[in-house]
């Protein structure tokens, strides 16, 4: 029996075509040939699957006609979810707001540059605070350094603080910060021709930021009289006053006027000064202009620019009278007659120039 | 959901009834009753009306061949059937797209319907073997089979309808047509 006949009988054989004889003969050839009974069974599968398509089919033409007939899209309008009125607005006009908002704001910016707002105090304040901001890791790192040692200034290449100090005796006695000396093992104090001596603190007022120091080093020679006086009266504010300190290894000078009567927070311990000072500052003498110490530099206030503080010298007065007497081999004369009033601004410095000390401090 | 299409809602066993006696008016009240369910599903899942529509149709497909097999048990309400079928296709669909952000916004309530699923899954394979073999086949095979497998016509009708000169010509045309077509729906993977 060939295939084609085969697929015949089949055929026959499924659709029920077969006389009772044959198809007994035929389930009979079914049972002995398992070729054929899978041919059978696929036949009947596959003839079914196709049948199965077209039903499909069918059904998918009688569902699209159905569906034809819905307004799909009112339906939709209907059915979805409306965000809020804000999203949507957003999302209908964001163009148009973009653009008014962008208008706006450069409608603004240009109403406050030609109204000078850009350039008005306030604004530099804030560039100030940031150009602070900058520099405030530096002076965490310092300022890290202090809260363990006290507020002394640090020299930028070796280990050691320093900071500035001025005679008040021939003898010796050093007036410079308690900050500049706080914590310290060991204390030097270098006069300008670079030449070292040793020191010792002989007495300080922590809070009045005041320390006294006396040059113990053997090699030590009288300084010889002292040309400035400390003022006890207060200065008035305006008044013009001077400094001359070592922030550098070299002396410093720079003048300013008296700002303020109080200092950080009305603090009458202080006056505030328009002198710029810098680290290495601190013990330097505030001269005014007539050659009297009105106060010793202090510091400033890291977050405001040209604020700066001068212990106010009748501290230092009351610290020297204050002074144990046991810790003196002598009583302290202080010197009461000024030998700078009569000079210029640059024969008064260059006399100064000898009792104004760089102190090193070791720790 | 609009009024009048709530009051025109086929009760559940109307709808079984009426596919298995073929009534086109209940599948059309049926078909119409839930599809702004299923629409409502899909456009606010990512989704556009037009996909709502193949998601529902597969969905009704699903029904209708259930009950036309016999094995439908109404164990739940036929809208949350309909409903669970649409939003395991849709999961589906939105997957392939890898547009799912795994989060799906519900209106039903719904229930497990995967097997029902992976079921029509496996038919729409064969179907669309079979759809592209019959493209493949090529006229006047396509034809005749149809004519003779689905619509049932006999071999006498078919050789008028063609032109042959016989019946047996028919018959051994019918015959190498039937034998390319098992040949490519078998071929293809």
């Amino acid at each position: 029996m060939n295939e084609y006949k085969l697929q015949e009988e089949i055929e026959r054989y499924l659709n029920g075509e077969m006389s009772p004889e044959e198809l007994i003969q035929f389930e009979l050839l079914r049972k002995e040939s398992t070729a054929i009974d899978t041919k059978v069974n696929e036949h009947q599968d596959f003839t079914k699957l196709l049948k199965q398509y077209s039903d499909r089919l069918a059904l998918e033409n009688r569902l699209n006609a159905i569906h034809d007939e819905i307004d799909v899209h009112t339906l939709a309008d209907e059915l979805m979810v409306h965000p809020s009125w804000v999203v949507q607005l957003w999302r209908n006009h964001h163009s148009k707001i973009s653009v008014a908002a962008s208008i706006a704001i450069f409608a603004i910016l240009s109403v406050m540059f030609l109204t000078g707002k850009m350039t008005s105090q306030d604004s530099q304040y804030i560039q100030l605070r940031q150009e602070v901001g900058n520099l405030k890791n530096k002076t965490d790192k310092i300022n890290q350094k202090l809260t363990q040692n006290g507020r002394a200034e640090r020299s930028v290449n070796t280990e050691r603080f320093r900071g500035t100090g001025f005679a008040i005796t021939s003898n010796g006695l050093i007036a410079t910060n308690y900050h500049v000396i706080n914590g310290a093992d060991s204390v030097y104090v270098q006069n300008a021709a670079g030449k070292s001596f040793k020191a010792k603190v002989l007495y300080t007022e922590p809070q009045n930021d005041i320390a006294i120091l006396k040059i113990v080093d053997t090699s030590f020679r009288n300084l010889g009289t002292i040309p400035y006086t400390i003022k006890k009266a207060e200065s008035d504010l305006a008044e013009s006053v001077y400094t001359y300190g070592y922030p550098q290894d070299a002396p410093h000078f720079d003048e300013g006027r008296v700002t303020s009567a109080v200092g950080l927070n009305g603090d009458s311990l202080d006056y505030q000064i328009s002198i710029a000072i810098n680290p290495g500052n601190s013990g330097s003498p505030l001269m005014d202009s007539r050659g009297n110490v009105v106060g010793i530099i202090q510091g400033k206030q890291t977050q405001l620019e040209g604020v700066h503080f001068a212990v106010k010298s009748s501290y230092l007065l009351s610290a020297i009278h204050n002074i144990p007497s046991d810790s003196l081999t002598r009583k302290i004369n202080l010197n009461t007659k000024n030998t700078l009033a009569g000079l210029t601004r640059v024969q008064q410095v260059k006399k100064l120039n000898n009792y104004v000390f760089i102190v090193k401090v070791y720790q | 959901m609009n009024k009048e299409l709530k009051d025109s809602i086929p009760t559940d066993s109307e709808v079984i009834l009426g596919i298995l006696n073929n009534s086109e008016s209940v599948l059309k009240r049926m078909y119409v009753a839930y599809f702004p369910m299923v629409l409502q599903l899909i456009i606010n899942n990512n989704g556009t009306a037009d996909d709502a529509k193949d998601i529902y149709q597969e969905a009704v497909i699903i029904l209708y061949n259930k009950i036309k097999a016999g094995d439908f048990e109404l164990s739940s309400k036929l809208k949350t059937f309909i409903y669970s079928i649409c939003r395991r296709l849709w999961l589906k669909r939105l997957s392939h797209m890898s547009r799912f952000g795994g989060d799906i916004r519900d209106f039903q309530e719904h229930m497990h319907v995967e097997d029902e699923v992976e079921k029509q899954n496996d038919m729409d394979i064969q179907f669309s073997k079979m759809e592209s073999a019959l493209q493949l086949l090529g006229e006047p095979c396509k034809t005749i089979m149809e004519d003779f497998y689905i619509h049932n016509l006999s071999m006498q009708d078919i050789c008028e309808r063609f032109g042959y000169t016989n019946a047996d010509n028919a018959k051994t045309q019918k015959y190498k047509c039937l034998q390319r077509l098992k040949k490519l729906f078998f071929q293809q993977k």
